[in-house]
């Protein structure tokens, strides 16, 4: 078999792993934690009766084990229980939002990626001249700030000083795709912001680490014009670490989309996630947790075999 | 010693945010809960920034919010580093199952945002300062582990740490006098980036409604508390979120500063 | 008198050096360097690191690496101006006039493409050939340079061949366009010795056949003397001497000329055999997770006060035999005894006097040092360590170690940033002997430096041995360093000892194949020695 099959399974198996444990985790670990379901759900006024019945109606009774699979098993079929607070089915809630959450990180990706890549070439390209510390300065900052403080930053700018948008984004179902995007366009810019500076950065760096290397002098040195150059011996070799840049910043952008959401009370996962937290909805929090972290995985594990399938060395084996 | 102008402006505000924190309750006009203002007035001799949605004075709720903000933050990393550090010096020196097993724990906590294991964890904790510096403190370690473990890796095959051992030092002479002066830069310099994040972190964690708990308020309480003006063009909100991210940015250029000072001084792990 | 090639007068190279923490300032790399070559002949640059070689070198094609300037003297190149030139200019004549071998093939050829297309690329830009004429002439290179399968090699990519052949194939890349001058930057410095020949006949014959011109840098005058016509000696970026190259080589005029000609004529008259102070008895060994031997039934004994110079090629096992004599590598099977005693295999069973009598000196003197310890400290310790010593009195013996390696008042109180290559591995050096040990581990100590300061470091050596009667365990792959230095010599072969005795008797023949094909390996600094060695070499695969 050849070798680049075998890395490929490998990787893939790890990922799956990593998932199980990390269910695991989400499942097992909590309920290792100080603190009685039954006791949040019923509050302090209950009686020790009505306890023991709810403990016993939500099977709360059994081993933590058996009921980790009973979990597992559930969401393996597509049943996330069903939510504390209004007993609504789990699954069915997150539908419709987890569209709308990819939407809004799709956007926001489609946007961030090719700029992102476009700045840390000219960054890299002026590497230590004027456009390239204006674009590292100007990203320093946005770094450095949370979600939030950008978001209500980038609010101010463009609903008050220059009244451009509207400070919510209400999406609901039958709209239409412009309307959508309308809705969505501050949002996105926030995103697009908060994800911007990494993702140039660690571009810049993939850039210029090709840039450097022995191979583009020698191609300089034959004569070659420097979009030969450029075209024909750095890109081939910065494809993968760009790639693998990317799929690592849309990781990121898993955790940017639920704090975004939240400030523009867009209706969608992360909103969804944040409400049950404070209502102390195990359950939804844990289908819901067990989502974001199976995305973030899994374009992690995107990125490991990108890096894998375009390093020549395991393509071409001696 | 020159120090470049960036680093210096870092210095000069970390230093008065952390005055500021230190002497809240004296440098605070107002107590933290006293309402003494109508809703958002703007600013005046008797409210320097104008006071918030319930009539507070910002100023002072500033004030104190830097401390309950730097103070968590600060206590998150110091447990962060204290763990991951040895931990991750462990690992390095021992190799070995205590090295795989570690790591693979590691691994496991890193293969989810940080974010959503805090919102899971925090959604059945209850939600004291005690809870919160914890929760913060073990998840940001496992990053301190993974960087600290590297940096003694790529220390511990050095020549010299070879020629330590093969006198017959023993591994505390190894560790400390061999190992760790060298590895002091990066993570000095690693300590300050954790320090931004906590920062980052527990004000986004307020922010959500799910961090510091009132009475007390930090910045990112604040602006949660404020953020309903700005509807109305009441910038109340502004002034916290400002203040986190000139904490921030003043911390990031100091640390910026350390990580290129020292990696040109005498040796260090340059490079 | 035809034109000549290429005309340098007055070159002046600087660059600017940013000190940490201090503003940045300007240095003279080349100070005024005249330069003078015909069409088809080999001239030859040579010096130490830091002499300017590469950097003049590459501005006969008008380029500075790294930021270098040009910024003084003219450049004619077939009697074009190119100093001054423009970007567009110097395309022209790059790769096409002018082409470029690097030391490192392996980094310099582009890991995602094949070798053949990069090898006619650039006849191919320039407009020289069509893609049909371009990779037969290729092909036409490969079969001349000596590489397998001519035909096919160039479908494979750099990493699928190995260090040897990607040189050579760097050498067809520069012969292919028809350039008149080819600069040869160290091409075979990074290659094992044995390949190292088979490299430079390759290019000797090419550059002959076709008729280029060529430029060989190098630090290795033997190397030079076999493909130069005439040699220029360089040291700080000016030139020392220049001449044909029996002149250079039999009646060389300056005294830094003369310094670098005798550093291979450094000889030792060999001690006569006494009883053992270390034995290695059938040492076998391996890694941990592996599967094959990494030492083969090894044994060797070493007299008290004498040397014995362990040689062979990266592979063959010598510094693992360091490394199992040292209880870092437990071996499988064997003993070794130590001055009357056996040495327990683990490093950890050994005692403190077992370590302190065994001491080791390693290669690369800048990751042996610790960065953030004085040359005090670092001396200082193994007298705290192994006696007790503190204080003044300490103080005192590390300033009499410094005067015994020849480094002079002061030097306590430095940091290793601040030291030199060669005074780096005297600290090393002082380091060792201030456990005042019986037996010192040299582990290729003199292969990172330069030929004049590793000439010095031997010479200290071979004194500290005579004042302090301590025995050398010389790890290297150097032959003329063996010849300098040792009283007994074990050749090493993919971890088996394959001939070993004294001095005299391993290098008089009849040889076995591999020590024939070692010490046939290393250059003489004798012209012809090289076609010598090849007609040899050419008898013996004919006769097999």
């Amino acid at each position: 078999m050849h070798p680049i099959l075998k890395l490929l399974v490998q990787r893939i198996a790890l990922g799956l792993l990593l998932l199980l444990g990390v269910s695991a985790v989400i499942f097992l670990g909590v309920e290792a934690l100080p603190g009685d379901t039954a006791q949040a759900i019923l509050g302090q006024q209950a009686t020790p009766e009505s306890l023991a019945n709810l403990r016993e109606k939500l099977g709360l009774n059994d081993p933590p084990l058996t009921r980790y699979f009973q979990w597992l098993g559930g969401v393996l079929t597509g049943d996330l229980g069903t939510a504390l607070t209004n007993g609504a089915d789990i699954a069915t809630s997150i539908g419709q939002r987890l569209g709308n959450t990819l939407f809004l990180a799709g956007c926001a990706a489609v946007i961030a990626v090719p700029l992102a890549i476009i700045l840390g070439l000219v960054a890299a390209r002026y590497a230590g001249r004027w456009p390239d510390k204006l674009i590292s300065g100007v990203t320093l900052t946005t770094i450095s700030l949370p979600e939030f403080v950008a978001a209500y930053f980038v609010i101010f700018l463009l609903t008050q000083l220059v009244p451009i948008f509207q400070p919510v984004a209400m999406v609901f179902p039958g709209m239409g795709f412009w309307e959508r995007l309308q809705a969505v366009a501050l949002p996105v810019i926030v995103l697009v912001l908060v994800v911007l500076a990494h993702m140039m950065r660690m571009t810049r760096a993939a850039i210029l680490n090709v840039m450097q290397s022995a191979y583009i002098e020698t191609a300089e040195l034959k004569g070659l014009s420097p979009m030969t150059v450029i075209w024909r011996h750095a890109f081939p070799n910065a494809i993968a670490p760009v790639v693998s840049v990317v799929m690592l910043n849309l990781a990121y952008l898993v955790v940017g989309v639920v704090v975004v959401e939240v400030v523009f009370g867009y209706n969608a996962l992360g909103q969804y996630l944040v409400d049950h937290v404070t209502k102390r909805d195990l359950p939804v929090v844990q289908a819901v947790g067990l989502i974001f972290a199976a995305v973030y995985i899994f374009l992690n594990m995107l990125a490991d075999i990108i890096g894998i399938l375009s390093n020549p060395r395991l393509r071409h084996p001696k | 010693m020159r120090i470049p102008l960036s680093a210096l402006i870092g210095l000069i505000l970390t230093g008065t945010f952390l005055f500021v924190a230190i002497f809240a309750q004296w440098i605070a006009p107002y107590d933290i809960s006293d309402v003494s203002g109508g809703q958002w007035e703007g600013p005046s001799a008797q409210f320097w920034l104008g006071t918030d949605t319930i009539g507070r004075d910002i100023l002072s709720r500033l004030i104190y919010g830097a401390q309950i903000t730097i103070f968590v933050a600060l206590a998150s990393s110091v447990l962060a580093f204290s763990l991951g550090a040895f931990l991750g010096f462990l690992a390095a020196v021992k190799g070995g199952w205590i090295d795989q097993v570690l790591s693979r724990i590691v691994d496991l906590v890193m293969a989810v945002p940080s974010l959503i294991v805090a919102l899971v964890m925090l959604s059945v904790l209850p939600l004291n300062l005690t809870v919160l510096i914890l929760v913060m403190g073990i998840l940001d370690s496992t990053r301190v582990f993974r960087l600290s473990r590297a940096v003694a890796v790529d220390i511990a095959v050095m020549d010299y740490v070879e020629a330590a051992r093969l006198r017959g030092e023993k591994g505390t002479w190894v560790i400390f006098r061999e190992i760790l002066p060298n590895a002091l830069s990066p993570l000095v310099a690693e300590f300050g980036l954790r320090f931004i994040f906590a920062v980052l972190f527990i004000s986004t964690l307020s922010f959500l409604g799910l961090g510091v708990q009132p009475p007390l308020a930090d910045w990112g309480g604040m602006v949660k508390e404020n953020k309903d003006g700005l509807i109305y063009g009441k910038s109340a909100a502004l002034l916290p979120a400002a203040a986190i991210a000139a904490l921030a940015i003043s911390v990031n250029l100091v640390a910026d500063w350390i990580l290129t000072r020292t990696s040109s001084l005498k040796g260090g792990r340059g490079g | 008198m035809a034109e000549p090639l290429l005309e340098i007068k007055g070159l002046v190279i600087e660059a600017t050096s940013y000190p940490p923490g201090e503003p940045p300032k300007d240095v003279t790399l080349v100070h005024g360097v005249d330069l003078t070559l015909q069409k088809g002949r080999v001239l030859g640059l040579i010096g130490e690191s830091g002499a300017g070689k590469s950097t003049i070198g590459l501005s006969a094609m008008a380029y500075g690496r790294g930021g270098v300037r040009l910024t003084g003297g003219t450049i004619h190149l077939n009697g074009r101006e190119i100093r001054l030139a423009n970007a567009k200019a110097l395309r022209e004549l790059r790769g096409r006039e002018v082409t470029y071998v690097s030391q490192s093939a392996a980094a310099s050829f582009n890991p995602a493409r094949q070798i053949m297309e990069q090898v006619i690329e650039t006849s191919l830009s320039h407009g020289l050939m069509g893609k049909v004429e371009a990779e037969a002439r290729a092909k036409m290179l490969f079969r001349k340079l000596g590489l397998p399968n001519p035909d096919t090699i160039g479908n494979r990519y750099p990493h699928q061949v190995s260090g040897g052949q990607l040189q050579r194939c760097m050498t067809a890349m520069a012969l292919c366009p028809k350039p008149d001058l080819v600069i040869f930057d160290e091409p075979t410095t990074a290659l094992d010795v044995t390949t190292q020949i088979d490299v430079l006949a390759a290019i000797k014959e090419a550059i002959r056949d076709t008729h280029v011109a060529a430029l060989y840098i190098t630090h290795d005058l033997a190397v030079v003397a076999q493909v130069a016509d005439e040699i220029m000696v360089l040291r700080h970026g000016r030139m020392v001497e220049l001449g044909e190259t029996g002149q250079i080589i039999h009646r060389p005029t300056q005294d830094y000329t003369k310094a670098l000609v005798s550093v291979r004529s450094l000889e030792h008259h060999e001690k006569p055999p006494a009883p053992p102070i270390l034995q290695v008895q059938n040492l076998t060994a391996r890694y941990r997770g592996t599967n094959f031997d990494v030492l083969k039934n090894v044994s060797v004994d070493l007299p008290a006060g004498q040397t014995l110079a362990v040689v062979g090629e990266s592979g063959s096992g010598k510094s693992t035999l360091a490394r199992a004599i040292t209880g870092l590598l437990p071996p499988s099977q064997g003993r070794i005894t130590f001055s009357g005693r056996q040495l327990s295999a683990d490093l950890a069973g050994r005692t403190k006097d077992d370590l302190r009598e065994i001491q080791m000196i390693y290669q690369m003197a800048d990751t042996a040092m610790n960065p953030r310890q004085t040359v005090g400290t670092m001396i200082g310790r193994p007298l705290e360590f192994y006696f007790g010593l503190k204080g003044a009195e300490r103080d005192r013996r590390v300033q009499e170690l410094l005067d015994q390696i020849e480094m002079g008042k002061g030097f306590a109180q430095r940091y290793p940033a601040e030291l030199s290559g060669g005074q780096k591995q005297r600290v090393c050096i002082a380091r060792a002997l201030a456990a005042k040990p019986k037996l010192i581990i040299c582990d290729e100590v003199t292969s990172a430096l330069d030929p004049l300061v590793a000439d010095g470091i031997l010479k200290l050596l071979l004194n500290l041995q005579a004042q302090e009667h301590v025995a050398y365990l010389f790890i290297t792959h150097d032959l003329a360093t063996v010849k300098a230095i040792a009283d007994k010599i074990a050749v090493m072969f993919k971890g088996a000892v394959v001939r070993y005795g004294q001095k005299s008797d391993v290098l008089t023949p009849p040889f076995d194949d591999y020590t024939d094909l070692l010490l046939s390996s290393v250059p003489e600094m004798e012209q012809g020695w090289l076609e010598q060695v090849i007609a040899h070499r050419k008898m013996e695969s004919a006769g097999n």
